[in-house]
């Protein structure tokens, strides 16, 4: 069951995950980052929003891109932010989850960016800290990364406006991809008009229709007068056992050449949450191609996690008339 | 000397603040700002009484959502439009313009995101409705009309689509 994210007036308080989040607040955390987008291209980047508050960016498992926006997302707000890689530290030590967390809680902490390779470990975090302490997923395990689809969606919704018009497919390791599943949960908030997933049987999971998706397993077929491609990497690491023949032999079936992407519309866009790897799920033509929006994901990361960030912790109390 | 509410006219308010604004600015090519969402309204209506060639670019505008003092405890805005200052404003002369001066805070915070822009030679403040109750040691330069209040009465500029002022009574403390 997921923890309730939001507060008594449907504000959003932890974000842990898009299930069950109404179009409207997705549609807010959009605006926002686009309120939020223009800060960043400022002689001065930051605002003083979040001066004073302190968030901490809990990370079990390695990133580089989702850990340094949400840094800078948090510094262009002011607010103070340490990173913790726990790895490397106390619970290495022998020391529990939670006596890691109520010790950082009893420093102050206003907000914890959490990412895990167990799923469900932000929410348990969200069940354990302090009334007034906001979570935010950054990933856990194979469940969710909320932030990341709603960059992907702020991205798509700066390209193609419309969502119901679109034809969106997801091509490759949808198994292992908590990207995946959020951007499909996503995306049907939103309303689009079809979703597809492309991808080997044994990278799909077994009930993928019920995720309301098309399924192919053959890449012509899918992305056939499609909209947008959102390439995935594949998940080496949290494969066990032969699901591949090898990385040559997925590319050659799976990754998406500047061929394969010609069978989409002429204005099709492609994305990738990255890290890429060139040659196995995308080629580097298409990659850096005129179609590649990849980089622009990256720049939005971080007005998407300002905006959830603020969101979240302005979300105390009731709205109330302000004085001039 | 304070006006009845009632007896304020807005046109006239403004020819005479454009004629303050002529004489204080008139040869230093100011810059114009307004401030989200009623100052906007005020500096257009200035802008287009002191003409095309007064002011040295076109209107710029403040949102000091993000600068507010008051986020811990009211929590974000709803909307936002996000501030545009099509300028820059080191070394030059700015017109800061609001609807009403009350606390002195949203001018506290306008100013505190001009200098995130950068270093403007000075800053002049024009206000439509100056009234009391101020928080911080700010007061206007060029200032529409003075009035008292109750600590309970809130003035507010309306844009119906002609520019109002809208007095209105509120319950316990703002």
């Amino acid at each position: 069951m997921t923890h309730h994210q939001l507060t008594e007036n449907g504000q959003l308080k932890h974000f842990l995950t898009i299930e069950g989040l109404k179009r409207d607040l997705l549609t807010e955390i959009m605006d926002r980052a686009e309120q939020f987008s223009s800060i960043s291209v400022r002689q001065v980047k930051k605002v003083p929003l979040l001066r004073g508050k302190t968030i901490m960016n809990l990370f079990f498992e390695n990133s580089t891109r989702t850990r340094t926006t949400f840094e800078l997302a948090a510094k262009r707000l002011s607010a103070d932010v340490m990173n913790l890689n726990i790895n490397t530290s106390a619970t290495s030590k022998g020391e529990s989850l939670l006596d890691t967390l109520h010790n950082l809680q009893a420093m102050h902490t206003d907000m914890f960016v959490v990412r895990h390779s167990q799923s469900g470990a932000a929410e348990f975090i969200a069940q354990h800290v302090a009334p007034h302490v906001s979570v935010i997923n950054a990933g856990d395990g194979c469940h969710a990364h909320p932030t990341q689809a709603m960059l992907d969606m702020f991205t798509i919704r700066r390209h193609k406006q419309y969502f119901p018009d679109l034809r969106v497919a997801i091509v490759g390791d949808i198994l292992h991809s908590r990207v995946a599943r959020s951007q499909i949960q996503a995306l049907s908030t939103l309303g689009v008009g079809e979703i597809r997933v492309i991808g080997p049987k044994t990278l799909l999971p077994a009930n993928s229709q019920t995720l309301g998706v098309h399924v192919y397993h053959d890449m012509a077929a899918g992305l056939q007068d499609v909209d947008v491609i959102i390439t995935l990497r594949l998940q080496f690491e949290r494969m066990q056992g032969a699901l591949l023949p090898s990385a040559n032999e997925y590319f050659a079936s799976y990754g998406l050449t500047e061929d394969k992407l010609k069978l989409a519309k002429p204005d099709a866009i492609v994305m990738h949450p990255g890290p890429i790897n060139r040659g196995v799920e995308i080629a580097s033509t298409v990659a850096d191609g005129p179609q590649s929006v990849i980089l622009e994901q990256v720049t939005h990361g971080i007005a998407v996690r300002m905006a959830v960030m603020s969101m979240a912790l302005g979300s105390r109390s009731e709205q109330q008339e302000t004085s001039a | 000397m304070t006006t009845p509410i009632e007896h304020i006219d807005i046109a006239q308010t403004l020819q005479s603040m454009a004629e303050d604004i002529r004489i204080s600015l008139g040869g230093k090519q100011p810059l114009l700002i307004g401030i989200h969402s009623g100052g906007v309204w005020v500096a257009k209506a200035l802008a287009e009484i002191l003409g095309a060639d007064f002011f040295d670019s076109t209107l710029g505008t403040l949102n000091i959502a993000y600068y507010r003092d008051d986020f811990t405890r009211i929590g974000m805005h709803p909307q936002v439009t996000p501030s545009d200052l099509p300028f820059a404003v080191d070394d030059r002369q700015l017109l800061l313009v609001d609807d009403v001066l009350h606390s002195g805070r949203t001018v506290r915070a306008a100013l505190n995101e001009i200098f995130d822009y950068g270093r403007p030679a000075a800053v002049t403040l024009a206000v439509l409705i100056e009234r009391d109750g101020r928080e911080l040691p700010i007061q206007p330069d060029i200032v529409g009309q003075t009035i008292e209040l109750t600590q309970n009465q809130q003035i507010k500029l309306i844009n119906n689509p002609g520019l109002e002022l809208e007095l209105k009574d509120h319950e316990g403390p703002a």
